[in-house]
């Protein structure tokens, strides 16, 4: 029996916003516990929300990137329920009118465009943080985070598998970066995500029982705990049983879903206006203004290395899926003239030590300048390709001028002809065996008196200059 | 003289002439406040000390040129003062201090008049006869045995036995009308909107409103002056302009069009109120304005679309009373939820939560659209009968209260019946309009209170009219008398007390 697995994602997102969604404090990650606080985010008895005028923006932004449709007239509703990091005991967010909806974004798979609809984009208040102290029968509460801008992103039912949603995610990311809305730091809460998941026969129409996980930690858990559900869900349809609806939390260590069958679950947010705030009308020209000044998107960068830098498709993609790697590399070829040459730099190397070292584009010591320099320096013929990888590799971990790091090394290129021809001599006395073997017309022989020439000079040797001196002092 | 008698106006011209120094003014509201708030209860928190030195200040800068400068005043206990407890009656916030204040305080403050203290209320506003306080009842300087009407039953009770010049209190669905008309002095809610709520606890966010209650309507403009207009704090707070209230004092209302709604005279109204009201529309009359009976049909469905809407407004706003970050907690406790539990249901006294279940229930799923949603239909008619009336209308005029003050305990067995009180006074607040109540006679020795409704924003054509009728009449002069012992019996003499003004002179 073949299956069908349907996927919705729920992505929350923090915004950049300097401070609060309805107060003036800072929205500044870490601080000591409860400093970024005052009287309205600790929902004291009387006092009132003022809309930051940033945070709706940043909204109506991130709609319009995402293909929405940004509503005319909206406002904001009260979710109830109580819990300690909550202070008003509600959340200010958005029920029947959010701020964008019916928008979608396009991920490629298997080298095609699928277009994943985006329901509604709403704007709502971040709640505190429960800290559990270790051995205490207690819990601590940290009100930073009470009232960060979020926005959440819905995402239509056409995810088809975990690949899709890992795909989804990456492209949301990325595209919420472009837009400079928000950091996207999972590891720091700002973007976290709920998903939906379930699984049909082929050919049906109608939607099997969906199950939920909430509070995924990362792009990998979420990938994985799709791949996880959807094995369970097939099992259990398979062994006749009945799956129920119901929301299931990620155990990351034991890689299962676990049933979280509470009575908590089961809430009833009495939605209603807040009455606190007046409705938003939300401005034709400041929406088209805003529009106007959006930058340029992921997939229109792609397309431009493509057409303007003559890269392959596959690495415009990659160079372009985040803001900061694509920008480091425009930085670079703004520094250096081929921007194929560049692009092989940083996919390759650069990218190939990030991943070993575990680091972001973010963190990279050297600045793009350097990196030009030092191609400059290849291009001369100061340093050859081999060293330049050693060179890159110093200058990676110290950050240090390729000047400074080749002079300190000792690595510039010996292209001086005496001094090679003198080399080569020493190394054809040394190598009887191989000069007769190239003489008896076995070409390897002389890859072997090249390999020693650069062992000889550490690598240092002029390839090419080597190459022609052996030849010509062999006859 | 007896200086605690003044008024805001006649206060003023002492100070700015020196006459009297502010500090003698309120220390001679403390001794009167030593001398009868026994028996009337007006007040939760005194704050003498601070009011003292306050006044002293005051005197030392010698700038009376405001009009409230150096002016003791009475706060409701749901208005935040920083450094000063504010309670609202209830036992959950029983030790809270605010660390601000609301735009309310800061605008009193700046003006420099002197906060003697916090009055008593029915808890978080709920009530209409101010026993709903956790901590006492309120009695009605008129007779003891009787409510002040509420929800500021303290600071109407505290404006008309003297222990402050003027006071402050909140207006929900009557709350500070009904209890001026059952104390025989002047009180006002203004337009929803005109006066900022940041610090003002909330009840219900949609209807409440903080307004002056004063002992004549000079005193009523002379106050809306300094607290309404614009604040960046409330967002429902509006962006248009604050006249000079004063300049609507003019005894005049001659050309003006006046609806009289009948249904505000039918069942329930009772006959010396309903009287006392149509000879004040004689009086407008006389005057020179014309009177029409009006209809504003969906009247009676007003106060049951307000006793959803309130309730559910509210358990969404007192839902943040959980003891954890401030107020009451309760003891002993098992888990969170337990925590929640006790520390609400020992926190809430029980209208507030009888209010809170019915808010709750109104809003739950499946419910919502039969109640809260349907309610929410019911008051756009209700403002839509208005609008209908002041097209061609300038004002309305109709009872503040069914009934004068009724007697302590004789309605608290049956809410239903304590509801009825703001029958006259809720379609104010769903409409969002502007509201005053002024004394137009007694009912034996109880106020009978006059309500003069306005158009939204337009304070001073109810502000003129309110000016005019009590010009026109006496009954603002009346005084109760509570200082003589056999102060806790309905009729009463007291020769110390001003004359009693016999009603319409005009
Ligand atoms: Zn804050």
């Amino acid at each position: 029996m073949n299956y069908e697995t349907v996927i919705g994602l729920e992505v929350h997102v923090e915004l950049l916003t300097k401070s609060k969604v309805f107060c003036g404090c800072s929205t500044e990650f870490g601080g000591e516990p409860n400093t970024h606080c005052c009287p309205i985010c600790l929902g004291m008895p009387g006092v009132l929300p003022v809309t930051n005028k940033k945070a709706v923006e940043y909204a109506i932004k991130a709609g319009l990137a995402l293909n929405c449709e940004i509503a005319a007239y909206s406002k904001f509703d009260r979710k109830n329920y109580f819990y300690p990091d909550l202070p008003k005991a509600y959340q200010i967010s958005q029920y029947d009118l959010p701020i964008a909806r019916n928008g979608y974004i396009e991920i490629e798979v298997d080298g095609k465009t699928r277009r994943i609809g985006i329901t509604r984009v709403h704007l709502e208040e971040d709640a505190g943080k429960l800290i559990h102290e270790e051995g205490k029968n207690n819990s601590l509460v940290d009100l930073n985070r009470t009232g960060v801008p979020l926005i959440e992103i819905v995402s239509e039912p056409d995810i088809r598998s975990p690949e899709e949603a890992w795909l989804y995610l990456n492209k949301l990311k990325s595209i919420l970066q472009y837009i400079e809305v928000s950091d996207c730091k999972m590891e720091e809460g700002s973007l976290r995500c709920d998903v939906n998941i379930s699984i049909r026969r082929e050919g049906v129409d109608k939607f099997g029982t969906k199950v939920e996980i909430k509070n995924l930690g990362s792009f990998k858990a979420v990938r994985r705990s799709l791949e996880y559900e959807e094995k369970r869900q097939r099992e259990v349809i398979e062994e006749g049983g009945e799956l129920i609806q119901e929301t299931r939390r990620w155990d990351e260590v034991r890689g299962v879903t676990v049933s979280m069958r509470n009575k908590e679950e089961a809430h009833d947010y009495r939605y209603f206006p807040e009455p606190d705030l007046v409705p938003m009308v939300l401005d034709k020209d400041w929406i088209a203004e805003i529009k106007a000044n959006l930058p340029e998107l992921p997939d229109a960068r792609k397309e431009r290395y493509v057409k303007e830098f003559g890269l392959p498709a596959y690495d415009a993609g990659v160079l372009t899926s985040s803001k900061a790697l694509s920008d480091f590399y425009e930085e670079c070829i703004s520094h250096y003239h081929d921007p194929k040459v560049v692009s092989n730099w940083v996919m390759v190397e650069m990218m190939g030590l990030l991943n070993e070292k575990g680091m972001e584009v973010e963190q990279i010591k050297f600045k793009p300048e350097q990196l030009a320099a030092m191609l400059r320096m290849m291009d001369q013929g100061t340093i050859s390709g081999k060293i330049a990888k050693e060179v890159f590799r110093d200058m990676f971990e110290t950050g240090e001028d390729p000047e400074v790091i080749v002079k300190r090394k000792g690595l510039v290129q010996i292209s001086d002809e005496k001094e090679l021809e003198r080399i080569a001599t020493k190394v054809i006395e040394q190598n009887q065996k191989s000069v007769q073997d190239y003489k008896n017309g076995k070409q390897k022989a002389l890859g072997f008196l090249v390999g020693q020439m650069m062992k000889e000079t550490r690598g240092k040797a002029n390839p090419q200059m080597v190459n022609e001196i052996l030849k010509k002092l062999l006859g | 003289m007896e200086i605690y008698r003044l008024t805001i106006h006649e206060a003023h011209e002492l100070l700015k002439k020196r006459e009297i120094s502010c500090e003698e003014l309120t220390k001679a509201l403390f001794d009167r406040i030593k001398s009868v708030d026994e028996k009337i209860r007006a007040y939760i928190t005194l704050d003498e000390e601070g009011a003292l030195q306050k006044s002293r200040e005051v005197d030392k800068r010698k700038d009376f040129t405001n009009p409230l400068t150096g002016v003791p005043v009475a706060i409701k206990d749901n208005i935040c003062t920083e450094g000063l407890k504010t309670t609202c009656a209830s036992k959950i916030l029983e030790n809270f201090i605010p660390p601000y204040d609301a735009t309310l305080s800061v605008r009193l403050k700046s003006r420099d008049a002197v906060i003697l203290g916090k009055t008593n209320m029915d808890e978080f506003a709920m009530g209409s006869s101010t026993e709903n306080s956790a901590f006492f009842a309120t009695r009605n300087p008129w007779d003891t045995t009787r409510v002040p009407g509420g929800s500021s039953g303290g600071s109407a009770a505290a404006v008309a036995a003297d222990e402050c010049i003027f006071a402050i209190g909140s207006d929900t669905g009557g709350s500070i009308r009904q209890p001026a008309g059952y104390c025989g002095v002047v009180g006002m809610k203004p337009t929803y909107g005109r006066v900022s709520r940041y610090g003002l606890v909330a009840y219900a966010s949609s209807l409440d409103q903080i307004g002056p209650i004063t002992k004549d309507v000079t005193d009523c403009a002379m106050v809306l002056n300094a607290i309404a207009g614009r604040d960046i704090m409330d967002s429902t707070s509006a962006d248009i302009p604050v006249p000079d209230y004063t300049l609507s004092l003019k005894p005049d209302v001659s050309g003006m069009k006046i609806g009289i709604p009948r249904e505000y005279f039918g069942e329930g109204i009772d006959a010396e109120v309903r009287e006392a009201v149509l000879n004040a529309a004689k009086v407008f009359e006389k005057m020179g304005a014309s009177c029409e009976e009006i209809s504003l049909p969906h009247t009676e469905y007003a106060l049951w679309a307000y006793y959803i809407i309130a309730p559910a407004e509210a358990s969404s706003n007192l839902a943040r009373y959980d003891g954890i970050r401030y107020g009451v907690r309760a003891k002993d406790y098992e888990d969170l939820i337990d925590l929640y539990k006790k520390t609400r249901s020992e926190g809430f006294g029980a209208e507030v939560k009888r209010r809170i279940m019915l808010g709750t229930y109104a809003l739950s799923s499946g419910y919502y659209d039969a109640y809260y949603l349907k309610a929410q239909k019911v008051r756009t008619l209700v403002k839509r009968d208005f609008d209908q009336a002041f097209k061609k209308y300038d004002f309305i005029l109709c009872p503040t209260a069914p009934t004068v003050a009724f007697k302590i305990g004789e309605n608290t067995d049956d809410p239903l019946k304590m509801y009825m009180n703001d029958v006259c006074t809720i379609p104010v607040n769903m409409a969002g309009l502007p509201g005053i109540s002024l004394p137009c006679g007694f009912s034996g020795n109880m106020p009978i209170g006059l309500q003069i409704i306005g158009r939204p924003f337009d304070e001073p054509t109810i502000l003129q009219a309110a000016y005019a009728f009590e010009q026109a009449t006496e009954y603002h002069l009346k005084k109760p008398c509570i200082d003589s012992d056999t102060a806790s019996s309905g009729e009463q003499k007291c020769d110390k007390e001003p004359d009693a003004g016999k009603g319409v002179i005009a």
